[in-house]
């Protein structure tokens, strides 16, 4: 820790904190104007076809799409600054509240994947490293190759039908404790584990072909602690950036599965803004996941200071 | 294993039967026969039939057209788009090179699901609404690598020569230097294919792809969820050629990259 104190770690979050906000403009930015050509009238959707022009026009009014672009969206900038992505134009409920009510199902969710995940890929990519060529290699690799190839909407309906329609052992669908979150995290898993056991064993051969391997080896040491303390360690900087990236990422397969397991989380909801057309769900729920993304990206980045001392951060760079 | 081709000729073999159903002696896609609702497979239907009596089989060699299709398409626009953008940004460095890069950071930091979802929310749904939706989250990944490869190439003595010679940067950009990076753009695009599969067959799962009568395997997938218990053969096979599809792309990108020595992420 001696080349780099406590303070300029301090000056490189802060460096990376303040980045977020430009960021965070143009995603604001570009989604307001992919919505606004949006083809459907979130009015003609919310009246229906029936209503007269002056209710129409009233309710333009009153979520304030009768006025010019730019002062819509500066509203909306104005709106953000407060903390609030406003009222969904169907439930009327504050948007941001059901976010942080649905935040906390989603990241359990993405936590128990990740406790499956990562466990399962680090071992599956060790015996990829070790087994180089085998016949156990072979199949693990396949399998891995499976995993990255499977639509997750399909293959947790095939799980859905065998696990909770056919054998009864587990609820198809719903929020909850335990039983509801294995089929919904097993399904997510299966893409996590194949991407992480790839790129693990592609940085454990790397690292387990270095001097200090060797001399481990050399030493007398045991295999399997040379594996795990040694190579390991040092092969995690990939495996970390991954971790991180399938974290921040996660709501990529999320609104798929959640839809599918009814989990009340934010890719659901994101799913349902969408197919509503409803404009401050969809803002709200995609401006939450890219700054979900973009803040595990830096946490990845922080992490890194700690475990590989030779990438410490230095004067706030690299 | 078998040699990466081997996996190029199953999808070649899938698309060009795709491309042939029409003469052969199948069931039309789209047509409805209400007296054989939900059959299991069986000599008649060999993958069985749908809630309208559609014969999945037909439906599903038809759609191998249009998710294959989309694919293709999609990843060859990504990779002009990204290979225009990562040269220009990689050969003339600069504010250029920022100014291209913080563009390709900024669509990096969606998550692309979500973007090409809305994408295809703004676009009327269709063929056309998915691949632009594909394209314009896949062009990135293009970008970085061909500014990284440009990088490399720009500094050999034969752009030197080239440029002592009086080509034009127009000239020393698409006759000297692109040739040198079409190899390594090629293998991107295997390995993107597969991954563009599934984005399509995601996209038509959510009814923002091909729309339906016409046969899609992401939307039979969605079209026959609530039959599952009934008919699971309706939402198996469609899911199994998917899943085929991505498999043998995925294992034919695997192939490349060996044969390439490229590492990427």
């Amino acid at each position: 820790m001696s080349v780099c104190g406590g303070a300029t770690i301090k000056i490189y979050i802060l460096k990376r904190i303040l980045m977020l906000v430009p960021l965070l403009i143009c995603v604001t930015f570009t989604s307001f104007c992919l919505l606004k050509v949006l083809p459907g009238d979130p009015v003609f959707s919310m009246v229906g076809e029936r209503a007269t022009p002056e209710t129409i026009e009233n309710i333009r009014k009153e979520i304030g799409v009768d006025r010019d672009f730019l002062s819509q969206y500066l509203g909306y900038l104005e709106l953000l600054g407060h903390g609030n992505f406003g009222r969904s134009y169907y439930s009327n409920r504050d948007v941001m509240e059901d976010i942080a009510a649905k935040l906390p199902n989603t990241m359990t969710l993405a936590v128990a994947v990740m406790a499956i995940a990562v466990p399962f890929g680090l071992v599956a990519g060790m015996i990829m490293a070790y087994r180089r060529d085998g016949f156990v290699e072979r199949v693990v690799n396949m399998f891995t190759i499976g995993g990255v190839s499977l639509p997750v909407f399909w293959i947790g309906l095939i799980i859905m039908l065998i696990l909770s329609l056919k054998l009864r052992l587990l609820p198809p669908s719903g929020t909850g404790g335990f039983k509801f979150i294995v089929l919904p995290a097993l399904t997510l898993s299966l893409p996590v584990i194949s991407t992480l056991a790839r790129v693990a064993a592609a940085s454990i051969e790397e690292s387990m072909g270095l001097q200090f391997a060797r001399t481990a080896r050399a030493k007398g040491l045991a295999p399997l602690k040379i594996a795990v303390v040694h190579v390991m360690r040092n092969a995690l900087i990939p495996v970390v950036t991954i971790i991180g990236l399938e974290f921040g990422s996660y709501l990529n397969g999320a609104v798929v599965t959640e839809t599918i397991f009814g989990w009340d989380g934010v890719g659901r909801f994101a799913m349902q803004g969408i197919i509503m057309r409803d404009y401050p769900v969809i803002m709200g729920c995609v401006i939450t996941c890219t700054a979900v993304f973009v803040v595990v990206n830096m946490l990845t980045d922080i992490v890194y200071h700690y475990i590989d001392p030779r990438i410490r951060i230095q004067n706030g760079k690299w | 294993m078998a040699s990466g081709k081997t996996y190029l000729y199953v999808i070649v073999f899938m698309f060009a039967l795709s491309v042939m159903a029409p003469f052969m002696p199948l069931q039309g896609p789209e047509r409805i026969d209400l007296e054989s609702l939900q059959e299991p497979p069986g000599l008649a239907h060999p993958f069985g039939t749908d809630h309208k009596g559609r014969d999945v089989f037909s439906r599903v060699i038809y759609g191998a057209k249009v998710s294959i299709g989309i694919a293709l398409t999609a990843a060859a626009t990504a990779c002009i788009i990204g290979t225009l953008a990562g040269m220009t940004a990689g050969y003339y460095g600069g504010r250029i090179d920022i100014v291209i890069m913080s563009v390709v950071d900024f669509a990096m930091s969606f998550p692309a699901l979500l973007l090409a979802i809305a994408i295809s929310v703004v676009l009327p749904p269709g063929i056309y609404s998915a691949m632009i939706a594909l394209s314009a989250t896949g062009w990135t990944s293009f970008a970085r690598l061909l500014r990284g490869k440009v990088l490399t190439v720009k500094s050999l003595s034969f752009v030197d020569a080239a440029r002592a010679a009086g080509c034009s940067n127009a000239r020393v950009l698409f006759v000297h230097i692109l040739p040198n990076c079409l190899r390594i753009a090629f293998v991107m695009i295997g390995i993107k294919l597969g991954g563009f599969i599934l984005a399509e067959a995601t996209l038509g799962f959510l009814g923002l792809g091909v729309q339906p009568p016409a046969p899609s395997w992401g939307a039979m997938i969605s079209a026959s969820r609530a039959y599952i218990l009934t008919a699971p053969w309706t939402v198996f096979f469609p899911g199994l050629m998917i899943t085929l599809t991505a498999f043998c792309f995925n294992l034919y990108a695997e192939k490349l990259k060996a044969a390439c020595d490229i590492q990427m992420l």
